[in-house]
């Protein structure tokens, strides 16, 4: 069984390969996106050095690892779940002898895998050359992040997963896609850093899932955090990855009674 | 005169759909709110840390955003194909849009109409008005008559440009096209552009000309002189003329390569 689920990465990864060449154009796009978030951030500096805890050079490395983290760990399932939903496909899918979240999750890692290797790093290397960006010296905090990015994926596509199975609930949540877009790029930090946020919604943001996705690996990764608070990090992330297995559990268990097919 | 029936037939069309699921409507109307609420507070967290950003202050950003808001408004409620590669070119739709007198790209553009981001023009409009009194600008005759051209321009310039960009699914067979990831760089057009290096300017300027929905018509209202942006902002329409032609004439070309998916 296990296999079969390997399988889908595979598949999903093969699928993303014959379609590669928007992504070299992806590449350049990026990169302009974060070249104009770098001369943003470079006017709000202005004279400062320092702003929200971050120097410059440390907003630049912060911006790009942060947005080149969001290639890997970005997927639209949220979309793909809400569209099988709306053309009754997900009622196929409950027959077959597989958890159909779990596929959906190991079609997104596939893709995240795709963006990682094809994206996220031939796109870093890019932007270290035309930024400046100081990337950490010590293997162990490479090592580290990478486990952290791992998590962010999950957290993410947990997130992008219930999204899209409010589908279920409202027959047209293209809006509800929209705005969830939105605020996960803005509350999880990839937008501005949560530490520039006024202090109430600073405060609040702990409470919420979304730190865990950006801003706090970025910011062991850019060393702003290091030693126990790193660690601290980790566990923050394994908590919320816990956490919201439960609502999505709800939810999926709800839906199932819920489900009218549509036409189609 | 028959583009016209069409037009209000697949209104009433889409009004009946629409009130098959009417929370979903006002569901649709907020999350659209919110989305532009986000870009605002985006503004405010930054001019938290800054008096200006590149000598504008922080009214005038904002009323760069409101009147980015109108124009994309707009476009959103008569252009909402992002999805037209999956849906007419891999799933073969486009075939039966071809079969059809209508002109091709009129049909799909009217079967995926969404009048509800128009609420985001109001607010835009909004937003504008009060920076707007707060600036203490003038308000005289001419300048309605030039935010009405500016806002047509601006219009022309976002349908050219994501014509142009839709139509790349003809040539690249791509699923997830390039859309999404142009998306982000819309934004950058609302911030003075004086801010940025000479090739993001360029780019911004001419080649995508986003500057030009955003913070250059705005600066017509709001006497920025620098980088002859007062001047420049009267090319809002012509730029919008010609972007439209270049993405309608990418448009027909990809059309006549369509050969349809075979499923």
């Amino acid at each position: 069984m296990a296999s079969a689920y390997l399988d889908l990465i595979r598949i999903r990864f093969l699928m993303m390969l014959a379609y590669r060449v928007n992504y070299y154009s992806g590449i350049v796009i990026y990169a302009i996106n974060i070249g104009a978030y770098y001369f943003l951030w470079q006017a709000i500096y202005g004279a400062q050095n320092q702003l929200g805890g971050f120097t410059l050079l440390q907003m630049t490395t912060y911006v790009a690892v942060s947005w080149m983290a969001r290639a890997f760990y970005f997927n639209n399932l949220d979309r793909e779940i809400a569209g099988e939903i709306r053309d009754g496909s997900v009622a196929v899918q409950f027959i077959r002898p597989y958890s159909y979240l779990l596929v959906k999750t190991m079609q997104g890692f596939g893709e995240g895998l795709f963006r990682l290797l094809l994206f996220m790093i031939p796109g870093l290397v890019i932007v270290c050359l035309l930024f400046p960006v100081r990337l950490p010296q010590d293997p162990a905090v490479w090592a580290l992040y990478f486990v952290m990015l791992m998590l962010s994926f999950l957290i993410n596509t947990q997130i992008n997963i219930l999204t899209g199975l409010f589908a279920f609930f409202v027959e047209n949540n293209e809006g509800m896609l929209r705005m969830k877009r939105v605020l996960v790029d803005l509350f999880s930090g990839v937008v501005v850093p949560i530490s520039f946020f006024p202090g109430w919604l600073a405060k609040a943001m702990e409470w919420l899932p979304f730190q865990a996705i950006t801003y706090l690996p970025t910011s062991v990764f850019t060393g702003r955090t290091a030693g126990s608070a790193a660690l601290q990090v980790l566990a923050v992330q394994i908590v919320w990855f816990a956490l919201l297995l439960v609502p999505i559990l709800l939810v999926w268990r709800q839906a199932r009674f819920r489900l009218f097919v549509q036409g189609g | 005169m028959f583009y016209l029936t069409l037009c209000l037939d697949y209104m009433k069309n889409y009004a009946k759909t629409r009130l098959t699921y009417r929370a979903d409507f006002w569901i649709e109307v907020l999350s659209d709110l919110m989305y532009q609420a986000i870009n605002l507070i985006f503004i405010l967290i930054v001019f938290r840390q800054t008096p200006s950003l590149g000598g504008w202050s922080e009214a005038e950003v904002i009323f760069v955003y409101g009147f980015f808001m109108v124009p994309y408004g707009i476009f959103s409620a008569f252009f909402g194909v992002w999805n037209f590669s999956e849906r007419y070119i891999v799933k073969g739709e486009m075939d039966r849009i071809l079969t059809r007198p209508a002109y091709n790209l009129f049909q799909v553009l009217l079967e995926n109409l969404d009048p509800p981001s128009l609420f985001g023009s109001a607010v835009g409009a909004v937003i504008m008005a009060i920076s707007w009194a707060k600036l203490g600008l003038p308000f005289e005759a001419l300048d309605a008559l030039m935010l009405v051209i500016f806002i047509a321009g601006a219009t022309l310039i976002y349908m050219g440009l994501y014509t142009a960009l839709t139509a790349i699914s003809f040539y690249s067979d791509a699923p997830t096209g390039i859309l999404p990831l142009m998306y982000n760089l819309q934004n950058y057009g609302r911030y003075p552009v004086n801010i940025y290096n000479k090739t993001i300017r360029f780019l911004l300027t001419w080649l995508l000309p986003f500057a030009f929905v955003g913070v250059i018509p705005a600066s017509y209202f709001l006497n920025r002189q620098e980088d002859h942006l007062q001047t420049l902002a009267l090319l809002t329409p012509v730029v919008g003329i010609v972007v439209l032609s270049i993405g309608l004439a990418v448009w027909n070309h990809g059309v006549k390569r369509y050969r349809g998916a075979g499923s």
